[in-house]
């Protein structure tokens, strides 16, 4: 362990190395967990099923990029990313008006138990289309090198990506009809029905933006690392993490943690070896929510 | 309303379906001229891929045995046959499905399924039941040392996967006028029972050689990425690194040795083929050296199949769809052949005489030779390195067996 903080201090490329790396992963987390504050803050669903959505996406720039399913017309996984977001949009409106237009009004357990239920559904579905194996799409972009520094350029596109489609999401939520829309039934669904807004509608298009933001960050995610139809677990570990470290529609804070963790565990992974690096990001979870517990202590009443 | 004679059919039916409910069992391991051997194999699930190429394996050893005039027993002539259900890749599946294969359907002799999961699940059922096994899919060191008497494998143990790689760094070392305790290892290790094994075997080697482990990782199981892993790699510079984690663990080492170009003289992993990161990442996977228990090239022969590369035809010709015979095809069949070796020698289809002559055995096959040791792994069949080499997989080591000399370092151009 001290040999590795050694390390990082003689050679400075290393840190930063570290530190980009860090900032690329976050970044990814970032999307995910977005979607899931979306869902969750507008609809009080927690959703289970969220790396599962994201699992679907990585396969879906694998098949449109594998001459096995596509022949001819199989092109590069980039082009995945709009494919997957109309499809994953689909996707959830059909899964809204399936499965969560009848848990919506329901307590959170029968919300919970649905989303975990439909995230085995998808698993295995997957698993029965696409067969067991680990699979990765291939960008074929370089890795430029300087010194000890290597940065994958597939890393920084996606990077670039996610900070755009973030933009657009928010431009979005602010400027348009739909997105007024979402923001006021999340205040208050009874009074923006009083006001004239379908809440049914928002609710579907909410939970199917999720499942469309998913999918990009699933398009990402088969380039940068590794698919298999069971990997879906981590991810909506992760969002779920960042989501109550960060708390419902705090994207500021959003950004924040997705990227500090991503961060934290890449230096835990360095110094600790990979075996800590999930669990340091937990452990910060659990600094947040004790610092928080403290500072909320002072506000707290009793309830008469 | 239930009349005299209903009664007395339906008293009839209860009376027949109990005999034949008693008498099943006992008549059912050897049907007229038919030996019945037992499997419960993973044809759904997580191990579906590898179940189905080791059933495959079964399969066309049991066919080319009977093509060949079948077993011998008391200078009669018997056809093999398989009886399989499906244990959906699930241990407490396969348990349950064993029980039944025993208790319900009177099989005798088994058949291993895929994996060191469900074998663990399956060995104590055999045991209880002291019905022999002979299995070809569960690697892990800890399967022998349960003290288990009834199951044989044909396969090498998990802690031999990676450990002849060290071997190889240290005869590569001193070949180039270095000493074995100069040189630093990097291993990295995903956190299951099998990889944890596999590293055991290393771990033993870098010691014997005094070498130096400069990183010990353990990447968790939900996690695909090891950069933070690999940067340390590129700041230490150890002149071998291993790693063994399944088919993810493959996959996301040579995705990330390739986005990171590293530069490690000699890279091991277990599973590329598996992982099939040669067709993923083409080039870059050059110079890896890859583990097998068995190819193609090696030089083992037996009467029934001819050599290995025989083998390989035949399996090609008969399942139409694989470019590569994989390796768990090849050790099923070999399974089965240790099963006709047995009857044979025992003359008998007494299992506790089977289970004499599966101890005794001492057989050259084409898949390598098998003698079990009193724990039941086979200690007679080394693990073999393949290199990467122009996109092809060439043996490598033990240099009793290489088709090709070993590119040292690796040469690769990201």
């Amino acid at each position: 362990m001290l040999d590795n903080i050694m390390v990082l201090v003689q050679a400075p490329l290393v840190p930063l190395q570290l530190l980009l790396d860090g900032i690329f992963i976050g970044a990814i987390f970032i999307l995910i967990a977005y979607g899931l504050a979306l869902v969750w803050g507008v609809m009080n669903v927690k959703n289970l099923a969220q790396g599962d959505f994201v699992i679907m996406g990585g396969y879906i720039a694998w098949v449109i990029s594998n001459p096995k399913y596509m022949g001819a017309w199989a092109v590069h996984p980039i082009l995945g990313l709009p494919v997957a977001m109309v499809f994953m949009f689909g996707f959830g409106w059909v899964i809204y008006f399936l499965i969560i237009k009848r848990v919506v009004y329901r307590d959170m357990f029968t919300s919970l138990l649905a989303t975990f239920g439909l995230a085995i559904v998808i698993a295995q579905l997957l698993n029965q289309m696409f067969g067991p194996e680990v699979q990765v799409a291939n960008s074929g972009y370089p890795t430029w090198t300087w010194g000890l520094l290597s940065v994958a350029a597939i890393k920084v596109v996606a990077f670039a990506l996610t900070v755009i489609l973030a933009a657009m999401v928010v431009i979005f939520m602010r400027y348009s009809r739909m997105g007024q829309a979402i923001r006021a039934t999340a205040q208050d669904a009874r009074a923006a029905k009083v006001m004239g807004i379908d809440t049914e509608h928002v609710y579907a298009f909410t939970y199917a933006l999720n499942a469309a933001i998913c999918g990009a960050a699933g398009v990402l995610i088969s380039m940068i690392w590794v698919i298999q139809p069971f990997f879906g677990l981590p991810y909506s570990l992760r969002a779920f993490v960042v989501v109550t470290a960060a708390g419902l529609g705090n994207l500021p804070g959003i950004i924040t943690y997705g990227l500090g963790l991503g961060v934290v565990e890449q230096f835990g992974g360095f110094i600790l070896g990979a075996q800590f690096q999930q669990a340091i990001v937990v452990m910060v979870l659990v600094l947040v929510l004790i610092v928080r517990q403290i500072q909320q202590n002072r506000y707290r009443q009793a309830v008469v | 309303m239930l009349n005299i004679s209903k009664f007395k059919s339906l008293l009839a039916f209860i009376a027949t379906s109990l005999i034949v409910l008693v008498a099943g069992p006992a008549g059912a391991k050897v049907e007229g001229d038919t030996i019945v051997l037992g499997s419960a194999i993973s044809f759904t699930g997580k191990y579906s891929t590898n179940g189905i190429h080791a059933s495959n394996g079964y399969n066309l050893a049991v066919k080319k045995i009977n093509e060949a005039g079948g077993v011998t027993v008391g200078g009669k002539k018997y056809k093999l046959k398989i009886q399989y259900y499906d244990d959906e890749s699930t241990p407490a599946r396969t348990a349950q499905l064993l029980e039944r294969l025993i208790k319900q359907d009177g099989v005798k002799y088994m058949l291993g399924p895929y994996s060191s999961a469900t074998t663990k699940a399956a060995a104590p059922v055999t045991e209880k039941y002291k019905i022999p096994m002979v299995e070809a899919e569960g690697a892990s060191r800890s399967l022998f040392s349960q003290g288990y008497q009834y199951m044989f494998a044909v396969l090498s143990t998990s802690e031999q996967y990676l450990a002849s790689s060290i071997a190889l760094a240290a005869e590569l070392a001193e070949k180039n006028g270095r000493k074995p305790q100069d040189l630093k290892v990097a291993m990295v290790f995903e956190n299951d029972p099998f990889s944890l094994d596999v590293r055991a075997g290393v771990a033993d080697d870098v010691s014997k050689y005094g070498m130096k482990t400069v990183i010990d990782d353990k990447m968790p199981r939900d996690l695909s990425d090891i950069s933070a892993t690999l940067t340390k790699v590129k700041a230490l510079k150890p002149d071998v690194l291993v790693v063994s984690g399944h088919s993810k663990g493959a996959a996301t080492a040579a995705r990330q040795i390739k986005e990171m170009k590293i530069q490690v003289p000699i890279i091991a992993i277990t599973h590329c083929e598996a992982a099939k990161i040669i067709a993923k990442f083409g080039s870059a996977t050059e110079g890896i050296l890859c583990p097998t228990q068995w190819s193609e090239t090696l030089s083992y022969s037996d009467s029934l199949f001819g050599k290995a590369k025989d083998y390989d035809t035949l399996f090609k010709k008969e399942y139409s769809g694989y470019k590569n015979v994989p390796y768990q095809s090849a050790q099923a069949s070999a399974a089965v052949q240790v099963w006709k070796d047995a009857f044979e020698r025992a003359n008998s289809f007494d299992t506790d005489k089977l289970r004499e002559a599966l101890a005794a055995t001492d057989l050259e096959t084409f898949y390598g030779r098998i003698k079990f040791s009193p724990e039941g792994n086979n200690v007679a069949k080394p693990m073999v390195l393949r290199q990467i080499q122009n996109g092809k997989l060439n043996v490598v080591a033990p240099s009793k067996w290489a088709s090709h000399p070993v590119v040292f370092p690796r040469k690769v151009s990201y």
